[in-house]
C-alpha cells in the first residue's frame, strides 16, 4: 500500500475519487440552490442549518476544501509529468480523429473552473466566513429580522455580467464533466457491463447539473 | 500518384533533426506506404543521397515493428491496420503528407524515422511472463480447463503486438493500453494468477520508471491500434494494480 500516490495508477485513481467526491457535493449544492426558486423559506432554511451545524461547518467543510486543493493540485501534477513525457511535439497531429476535444482539453476546462472557483469564493464563502466568524454573527438575520440567504442570493445576480461569467463557467464545467464522469470511473477499474449505462448517465448528469445553475443564475436575474 | 512528402530526418540521436520535403512521382494506389517509401530510398539512393531510416519487418501487420505518424495519426489514417498494411488509395494524388517518428520521451529517436522501443521490453521483462516448470513436468496448458469467455478476452489482450501506437496517439505519451494488455493477458487466465500481484505492480513500476504519461482516458490509444486493444484492458490492469496494492 504504501507509495501508491508515487505511481500513475495511484494518482489516477486518487484524481478519480476526488472527483467523486466533488461530484457528489455539486449535486447537493445544486439541489440547495435549486430550492430557491421554488421557496425564498425553505432556502433560507436549508441555508441557515448548512451554515450553522457544526458537522458541516467543521468536519465537511474542511474535508471539502481539500478535495477540492487536492483536485486542482494533482491535476497540475499530472499535467507536467504528462508534458515531460513527450518534449519534442508532432509537427502535424490530428487529436481530432481519435478523441473529443473535452477529453485533450480537461486542463484548461478546469483552469477555467478555477478560476469560476475564485470568483465564487469571493461573491459568497469569504463574505459568508466574515460574517459568522469574523464578525461573530451567527444569527443569519438582516437587521429586519429576516433570514439574509436568500436576499443575499438574489442581490449577487443583479449584475448581468456576473450572471454571464457564471453561465460561460457552468458550460466549462459541463465540458469537463462530460469527460471527467466516465473517466473517473474507468481509472476506478470499473469498465465492464454496467458502463454503457454509465456513460449515458454521465452525460445527462454533466449537461443537466449545469444547465439547472445557468437556469437559478438567470431566473434570480430576471426575478429581483 | 504523385506526392509531397514532409519527413523528419536526424541523422542520429543528438542531432537536432528537421523536417524535409520531397517529391515523389508514379506512386500506385496499390503500393503499401512502406513500399511507397521504398520508392522514395531509390530514388534518393540513385541522386547520391542518404535514404530515409524506417523500421520494418514482416510487413504483413504482425511482428509490430513499423511504425510511423502520418498525417498526424499512428500508422495513418485508415483504422485497424499498421503502417505495413496502410495502402497508397488512401491519399489523393497532388496530396502532402507529414511523416514523423512515433514521439514519446521513453521512445528517443535512433535516426530518421527510428525509434527505440526498448522501454516496452523492459517493462515485459519486468513481470510480462508466466514461470513454468520445464524439467519435464510441465501441465499441458490444455488441460486447465478456462472459462471461454475469459479465454476470448485474454487472447483478445494477447494480440498486442507492442507497436507503441498508443503511446504515439495518446496526448501524454502513456504506454498504459501496452501494460494493460499485457497484464490483462494473465491475469485473465488461470496460469497468471499466482503472480498476478508481483507482476501488475512490477509492470506498473517499470512503466513509470521509463517515462511514460499518465493516462487520462482520452481513448486515442484504442482508436489507433491497429489490433483494436480495448480501454477495458486499462481499468482491468488499474483495478489489478489497486488489489495488488492493498495486498502487498
Amino acid at each position: 500500500m504504501s507509495g501508491i500516490l508515487n505511481s500513475s495508477i495511484g494518482r489516477k485513481f486518487a484524481m478519480a475519487l476526488s472527483a467523486l467526491f466533488l461530484m457528489i457535493f455539486l449535486l447537493q449544492h445544486f439541489a440547495i440552490n435549486l430550492l430557491s426558486v421554488f421557496s425564498a423559506d425553505t432556502f433560507n432554511q436549508v441555508s441557515h442549518y448548512m451554515g450553522t451545524f457544526w458537522v458541516i461547518q467543521y468536519v465537511m467543510q474542511p474535508v471539502l476544501i481539500f478535495g477540492v486543493i487536492f483536485h486542482f493540485v494533482m491535476g497540475f501534477v499530472l499535467e507536467i509529468k504528462n508534458k515531460k513525457a513527450r518534449t519534442v511535439s508532432y509537427a502535424k497531429n490530428n487529436g481530432a480523429a481519435n478523441s473529443s476535444w473535452m477529453s485533450r482539453n480537461m486542463i484548461y476546462s478546469g483552469l477555467a473552473i478555477l478560476a469560476f472557483i475564485c470568483l465564487h469564493f469571493y461573491d459568497f464563502w469569504l463574505p459568508e466566513i466574515n460574517t459568522k466568524y469574523i464578525q461573530g454573527d451567527m444569527s443569519g438575520l438582516l437587521a429586519n429580522g429576516e433570514f439574509r440567504y436568500f436576499e443575499e442570493l438574489q442581490h449577487k445576480f443583479v449584475d448581468i455580467w456576473r450572471v454571464a461569467l457564471y453561465c460561460i463557467a457552468f458550460v466549462f464545467l459541463a465540458l469537463h464533466l462530460l469527460h471527467g464522469f466516465s473517466s473517473a470511473f474507468q481509472s476506478a477499474g470499473a469498465n465492464n457491463k454496467y458502463t454503457k449505462g454509465l456513460k449515458g448517465f454521465g452525460k445527462a448528469y454533466a449537461i443537466i447539473i449545469p444547465l439547472g445553475f445557468i437556469f437559478i443564475a438567470l431566473f434570480h436575474h430576471f426575478n429581483h | 500518384m504523385n506526392l509531397t512528402l514532409k519527413i523528419w530526418r536526424q541523422k542520429n540521436a543528438s542531432d537536432k533533426g528537421k523536417m524535409v520535403d520531397y517529391k515523389v512521382s508514379d506512386i500506385s494506389p496499390d503500393m503499401s506506404f512502406l513500399e511507397m517509401l521504398d520508392v522514395l530510398n531509390e530514388q534518393l539512393v540513385n541522386n547520391d543521397e542518404e535514404p530515409v531510416a524506417f523500421d520494418h519487418d514482416c510487413r504483413e501487420g504482425i511482428c509490430g515493428m513499423c511504425s510511423l505518424y502520418i498525417n498526424g495519426e499512428a500508422h495513418g489514417p485508415d483504422r485497424g491496420v499498421t503502417t505495413c498494411q496502410l495502402h497508397m488509395r488512401m491519399f489523393k494524388d497532388g496530396d502532402t503528407i507529414t511523416i514523423e517518428p512515433f514521439r514519446a520521451t521513453a521512445f528517443p529517436v535512433v535516426k530518421d524515422l527510428i525509434v527505440d522501443r526498448g522501454a516496452f521490453d523492459r517493462i515485459q521483462h519486468a513481470g510480462g511472463f508466466i514461470s513454468v516448470n520445464t524439467s519435464g513436468n510441465t501441465i499441458d496448458a490444455n488441460a486447465i480447463p478456462v472459462n471461454k469467455h475469459d479465454a476470448d478476452k485474454a487472447f483478445e489482450a494477447a494480440t498486442c503486438i507492442g507497436c507503441g501506437a498508443c503511446v504515439a496517439s495518446c496526448k501524454n505519451s502513456s504506454a498504459m493500453l501496452f501494460v494493460g494488455a499485457k497484464v490483462s493477458q494473465f491475469a485473465l487466465l488461470p496460469q497468471g494468477k499466482i503472480e498476478a500481484t508481483d507482476r501488475v505492480l512490477n509492470m506498473v513500476k517499470q512503466m513509470d520508471e521509463e517515462g511514460f504519461g499518465n493516462c487520462t482516458n482520452t481513448g486515442a490509444c484504442e482508436v489507433e491500434c491497429p489490433k483494436g486493444i480495448s480501454l477495458e484492458n486499462i481499468a482491468r490492469m488499474n483495478s489489478e494494480y489497486l488489489k495488488a496494492s492493498l495486498k502487498g
